[in-house]
């Protein structure tokens, strides 16, 4: 009896530590803009009754990244979901970690929508009234200053005259990455680029990335649908969200065009729509064959039923890719072509 | 000042600081009175769905079944044409798209829905019979008066055309509501009306039971050693500090342990119940330990001494006779931390249970979410039909945390004995 209470944590241990690497369903980790397509094709994956249902964390891009970089085993994740590609320091750590051979795979196109509500008047800003709205400082007669304008009709006649009041996603967010390389790094003018140079404090990138603090931006966490409901209630907030969750509501908000066009199915794939992006997932090919399933669910979700014109990815929102990159993409899922 | 102003003035203070008190309390009330009628108002139409009836014609050739079907034959059975040809019939549609946007009024689990019901009931074959299927989420909020119908159709999630059929379904009275059973025996989809809360809520109870075997000896054991047996000196008042100070650590702190330790030296399973039960019994250890000492301080030394003297040992007079006058309060104690436990998210959020279980979790070691949890992701779906499901499952979790707090308040009252 004593010896069996001894010996007892030890076969408890054992247990755990042989389910641990008998792992039979797929994780993934990673973006929350990704995040809804992937759950919509691990259950469609699940359902087709071969496989268990994928297991799908929303750990944010980079802290997918991190998870998925710390090594091979099937402790690890197998896939990780993020919103903008790998960066060198990441493979350098996945590298590090004997984390080799990764497929990436180009998941759709994604667009952010700078939305308000349906009650308010249709408006078209450019990139540099945008950034001019949200930015920390900027330029006013070749000068430097804190950001000054409290309404929009300050910035430029044509816009309404109402009190600047946009809602931003957090720092954390990818959504708030691409919104700051594609309109605040853009709109940034040549002049306050030079003039943010000339300071030599931080990177002009930096700079033009900072928001104002004076309370008009105002941070509201990663809930999407709260943004949604204050908009709705508020004529004159704005907000910025990705595509899938203008068209979610379009019941009850609009998108402003931005440099004249708006997002839209085709507006966003062919990247005209100036705040369109890529969204991507990452496998890691040395799990395919140890976790069963993989090359399946690789082949599932490259289908043209999921990702093709008419997929039903397009249904919640995924602007599905053109014809050449859907080809490159699924050659990548079907060959398991690894990136370097 | 007079005697009597001064009188006077103390009496209208008194008076004041009851109103004061008043005041707080209606203050008080009136949040928990806006929170539950914004959880009620959004939340109560989640428990029933929207069935639309159709007719099903179990036809030996539609279903392309030989004579006598075998158990083989019956599951291979191409339900999802099947489905397809009587959903069809239901409205009269002239082209595909009109086909695909009927089809869309369904639930996307038409297929399974109709396959599980004809399994059931084999002896159905060659009859034809009436049979409520879900309806699809965009038709169900419609039906329960989330959508607006008199704005222009690129705005709807119901087109003009789908709008034409649901009159239609109306007038015949087909759609129908009943309760919604998938709420509480699904796991999460991404499709609002065949998700449910089944898996959250059997990952809670594997998580609290977990925590429970864990954390509840191990308390009573060491809050029984300090109370009564160790000896009253700095390095016992050290760590009775600690455990106070321990009972007030931000929970997050515990997921970084859990996500140090568990996962990444003893390399358990992530996304676990069995992993977020540990993690949530080091958090509730202290909180367990401190109202189990205050309950054994509060029995009169007299029993103890009256054990003592009648020759019992000292463990004899402990386990005989202090532990059990003091398990009504343990246990309430017990139960308020499991109860805190049962709300918390943040220590699970770092050991990988925010995830996407479709899965119902049949032991703890399956990757499951918890209920608090459900009602995070929820919020953060773009799919108005997951805004009654959230609210919906926080009345859950608040009737399952009232449900724990009076039962802590009753064994309390019922079996507390009173010292005079």
């Amino acid at each position: 009896m004593k010896k069996l209470k001894l010996i007892l944590p030890f076969a408890l241990a054992l247990l755990f530590s042989s389910y641990a690497s008998a792992r039979d369903q797929i994780k993934i980790v990673g973006s929350s803009t990704v995040y809804p397509y992937s759950t919509v094709v691990a259950e469609r994956f699940g359902k087709s009754g071969k496989f268990k249902t994928p297991v799908i964390e929303s750990t944010g891009t980079g802290g997918g990244m991190k998870l998925f970089c710390a090594g091979v085993g099937t402790q690890h994740p197998d896939i990780t979901n993020a919103s903008r590609d790998i960066k060198s320091s990441e493979k350098e750590l996945c590298a590090k970690n004997g984390v080799k051979d990764i497929i990436e795979i180009v998941v759709g196109n994604d667009g952010i929508a700078f939305s308000h509500s349906l009650k308010a008047k249709d408006i078209n800003f450019t990139k540099e009234q945008l950034w001019r709205a949200l930015a920390s400082e900027v330029e006013v007669n070749g000068k430097l200053v804190k950001n000054p304008y409290k309404k929009w009709s300050d910035i430029d006649k044509s816009l309404p005259n109402f009190d600047i009041k946009i809602m931003v996603p957090p720092p954390t967010s990818g959504t708030r990455d691409a919104w700051n390389a594609l309109v605040m790094n853009k709109g940034c003018t040549k002049s306050a680029k030079s003039l943010f140079d000339a300071r030599k404090e931080k990177s002009h990138e930096k700079a033009c990335e900072t928001l104002r603090e004076d309370g008009l931006a105002i941070e509201a966490g990663e809930n999407d649908t709260l943004i949604v409901n204050k908009l709705a209630a508020d004529p004159e907030m704005f907000g910025l969200f990705g595509y899938s969750y203008l068209l979610a509501n379009k019941d009850k908000i609009q998108a402003s065009g931005i440099e004249g066009k708006k997002p839209s199915l085709e507006s966003i794939q062919n990247y005209s729509y100036p705040v369109a992006r890529p969204l991507y997932f990452y496998v890691k090919k040395a799990h395919i064959g140890v976790i069963p399933g993989i090359k399946e669910f690789l082949d599932e979700y490259t289908s043209t039923r999921a990702m093709g014109d008419r997929g039903y990815l397009g249904d919640i929102g995924l602007v599905p890719l053109s014809k050449e990159k859907y080809t490159a993409t699924r050659n990548a899922a079907t060959k398991l072509t690894t990136i370097n | 000042m007079t005697k009597e102003q001064r009188l006077q003035k103390r009496y209208s203070a008194e008076k004041r600081f009851k109103w004061y008190g008043i005041i707080s309390i209606c203050m008080a009330l009136l949040f928990v009175a806006l929170l539950v009628t914004k959880v009620l108002s959004e939340g109560t139409s989640a428990f029933v769905k929207s069935t639309i009836e159709i007719k099903l014609n179990f036809d030996q050739t539609a279903l392309n079944l030989p004579e006598k079907p075998t158990t083989e034959d019956l599951n291979a059975i191409d339900f999802y044409s099947f489905a397809i040809d009587q959903i069809l019939k239901t409205y009269p549609t002239s082209n595909r798209d009109e086909e695909k946007e009927l089809i869309k009024l369904f639930t996307t689990d038409f297929e399974f829905e109709v396959k599980d019901f004809f399994l059931a009931n084999t002896n159905l074959l060659n009859q034809t019979v009436s049979f409520k299927i879900t309806a699809s989420s965009d038709l169900d909020q419609l039906h329960k008066g989330n959508y607006a119908k008199n704005i222009s159709e690129d705005r709807r999630k119901i087109s003009n055309y789908q709008l034409k059929i649901y009159d239609h379904f109306i007038q015949n009275n087909k759609i129908t509501k009943v309760f919604n059973v998938y709420f509480f025996t699904n796991g999460d989809s991404r499709n609002p009306e065949i998700a449910g809360i089944g898996g959250a809520m059997l990952g809670s109870f594997f998580s609290i039971l977990v925590c429970l075997i864990i954390s509840f000896p191990i308390a009573l054991l060491a809050a029984v050693y300090l109370e009564e047996f160790a000896p009253k000196n700095k390095f016992t008042d050290f760590i009775e500090i600690n455990i106070n100070n321990l009972a007030a650590v931000p929970s997050i702190v515990f997921g970084l342990l859990g996500l140090g330790i568990l996962l990444n030296v003893f390399e358990l399973p992530r996304s676990t119940s069995l992993v977020g039960g540990i993690t949530l019994a080091l958090m509730t250890l202290p909180r367990i330990i401190i109202p189990c000492r205050a309950s054994l301080k509060a029995v009169p030394p007299s029993i103890r001494e009256a054990a003592l003297a009648v020759g019992a040992s000292k463990v004899q007079s402990v386990i005989h006779h202090v532990v059990p006058l003091a398990m009504p309060g343990t246990l309430s104690g017990t139960i308020i931390g499991l109860a805190q436990a049962l709300g918390e998210t943040a220590p699970l959020l770092l050991i990988g249970m925010v995830a996407f279980v479709v899965q119902v979790p049949a032991n703890p070691l399956d990757p499951s979410a918890s209920l608090p949890i459900q009602v995070y992701l929820w919020s953060e779906s773009a799919e108005r039909g997951f805004v009654e499901k959230t609210s919906a499952t926080i009345m859950i979790l608040l009737g399952f945390l009232i449900i724990m707090n009076s039962i802590a308040v009753y064994a309390r009252q019922k079996f507390e004995k009173k010292w005079i």
